[in-house]
């Protein structure tokens, strides 16, 4: 999935977009998997 | 306000596809939210008891509603301002969906304030549902015109956000509450106006940072295909001509039961998995069930999606009916021998398909109906989701209050159930079945974009 056009956006752009999104997301999944495994024990 | 116009988000040249995907999650991980929207009940039916309900406290059936209105209001918000947003871009639709989906709030909180349920529906039902629908669709044609090499993937990353949303709000709302709650009062307005400004901001950054393609753009090294393929159209259809062709609507039959299938037993699937297994499922591990569930139900939205893109739309549709039918006929099969990893695989791949059929039906729109109108042709898709809401959940829950006033054990209540949903699948797989490419006569002429972008068109092909 190579994109020349990558190369006008700053990668720091890029990488604060991402976790703008992904860390509320990641530590929301997180949090959802720990008390999902309630239902092994 | 000229910085929403359409003109004003044409990407410059540089700018980078994958900043689109997270703009459109701002979107669609805020208005997740409606999932977790249950952990304000319980709240909600004691703000004059606070300890417990009171009298003249709302009771459970009635604060249901407020739900079931946003879920119905964003079905058909999304079908009437489809057109809009296609014509207004993504910027400005994003923004009106976070004002609508922030006032929703502001106007709950005031009614949560003067205790006036009504303010409540009004607010987070209409205003929100508004919101809701409009945000839904906004960023769906974008992201298919900046990935017509993975459209499927593309949109399956925004859905995907919209089962992820819950995860966020569930706590975020909980936590905002316990600071909000005293002893004598309890903290849901002011919760209610915090998540409406934090929600504001989230959804404003989307809007900050989404941008359309200049219209001659292309991902490096995609060629597109110089032959279309059988179902994949290389001509638009106009939004309304789309809703006269047969297409339109078997798939949205198809949607209407894949989702009106998976959404009735992720609604009962905690009283599901303890009633089918007395005793081996407790209350704390039916809601780690639920919480996997929830998982797997945004999981799939992205995994299906992208795994059209291989294998075609058609065929992950006829996955979902095969896979599903098999599934649902199994899980009697599981409750009888007592298998609850076997009960557990079975739904968490079912609710893996569900997610899946939401994330999917954007890109089989555009392979049938071509890019130009896909994102209000979407919107008018989804209204089978509205429907879903309601067979849904009537149907499990209807049928297994005639199995136990007839006698049947709370254990078996749900075959029946299942062999019904099983039954949707089969009717499903023959809609999908019919699916074939739109007759030519729906097709707009090449010199009517133009035309019906300046409103001199008169009238639509196929019309």
């Amino acid at each position: 999935m190579a994109d020349s056009n990558q190369q006008g956006t700053p990668a720091w752009h890029l990488v604060l977009a991402w976790a703008w999104v992904g860390i509320p997301l990641t530590l929301g999944v997180i949090r959802t998997l720990i008390n999902s495994m309630a239902l092994f024990h | 306000m000229s910085f929403l116009d359409k003109s004003h988000t044409i990407a410059p040249p540089g700018f980078s596809r994958w900043m689109v995907p997270p703009a459109a999650l701002c979107v669609h991980l805020c208005i997740g939210q409606a999932y977790a929207f249950s952990v304000f009940n319980l709240p909600l039916a004691k703000l004059i008891g606070i300890t417990k309900s009171g009298p003249g406290d709302w009771n459970l059936a009635e604060l249901g509603w407020i739900f079931s209105i946003a879920i119905f209001v964003l079905g058909f918000s999304a079908a009437i301002f489809g057109r809009w947003v296609e014509d207004g871009g993504p910027r400005k639709a994003m923004f009106t969906a976070a004002l609508c989906w922030a006032i929703g709030f502001f106007i709950s909180a005031i009614g949560v304030y003067t205790h006036n349920l009504w303010v409540i529906y009004f607010g987070y039902g209409l205003v929100g549902g508004c919101g809701l629908g409009i945000g839904y669709i906004s960023p769906v044609s974008t992201l298919i015109k900046w990935f017509p090499d993975r459209p499927g993937m593309a949109t399956g990353m925004a859905i995907m956000g919209f089962g992820g949303g819950a995860f966020i709000a569930a706590p975020l709302s909980v936590w905002l509450m316990s600071k909000f709650t005293t002893a004598t009062h309890v903290g849901v307005a002011e919760t209610f106006i915090v998540m409406g400004a934090i929600y504001f901001v989230f959804m404003m950054v989307g809007a900050f940072i989404v941008r359309i393609p200049a219209p001659d753009w292309q991902p490096e090294g995609y060629t597109p295909p110089v032959q279309a393929a059988k179902l994949i159209t290389k001509n638009d259809v106009y939004v309304y001509d789309a809703l006269k062709t047969p297409q339109f609507w078997l798939i949205w039959w198809v949607l209407c039961l894949n989702v009106t299938a998976g959404i009735g037993v992720l609604g009962q699937a905690s009283a599901m998995s303890q009633e089918m297994f007395p005793g081996k499922v407790t209350v704390v591990a039916a809601a780690g069930f639920v919480g996997l569930m929830s998982l797997f139900n945004m999981g799939g939205r992205f995994f299906w999606a992208s795994m059209s893109d291989y294998i075609g739309r058609k065929n992950t549709y006829f996955v979902f009916m095969v896979l599903g039918f098999l599934l649902y006929c199994t899980v009697p099969y599981m409750g009888k021998t007592g298998s609850v990893v076997g009960f557990v695989c079975c739904f968490l791949v079912i609710i893996s398909m569900y997610g899946g059929g939401f994330s999917t039906v954007p890109a089989y729109l555009k392979d049938m109906f071509g890019t130009r109108y896909v994102g209000a042709i979407h919107g008018w898709c989804i209204t089978a989701w509205s429907m879903a809401g309601i067979f849904g959940p009537v149907l499990v829950n209807y049928i297994r209050q005639y199995n136990v006033t007839h006698g049947v054990p709370k254990a078996d209540a749900y075959n029946v159930t299942m062999y019904i949903m099983a039954g949707l699948l089969v009717i499903g797989f023959i809609c999908n079945l019919l699916v074939k490419a739109v007759d030519k006569k729906y097709h707009m002429a090449p010199d009517r974009d133009s035309a019906l972008d300046t409103g001199l068109a008169s009238k639509p092909a196929g019309a």
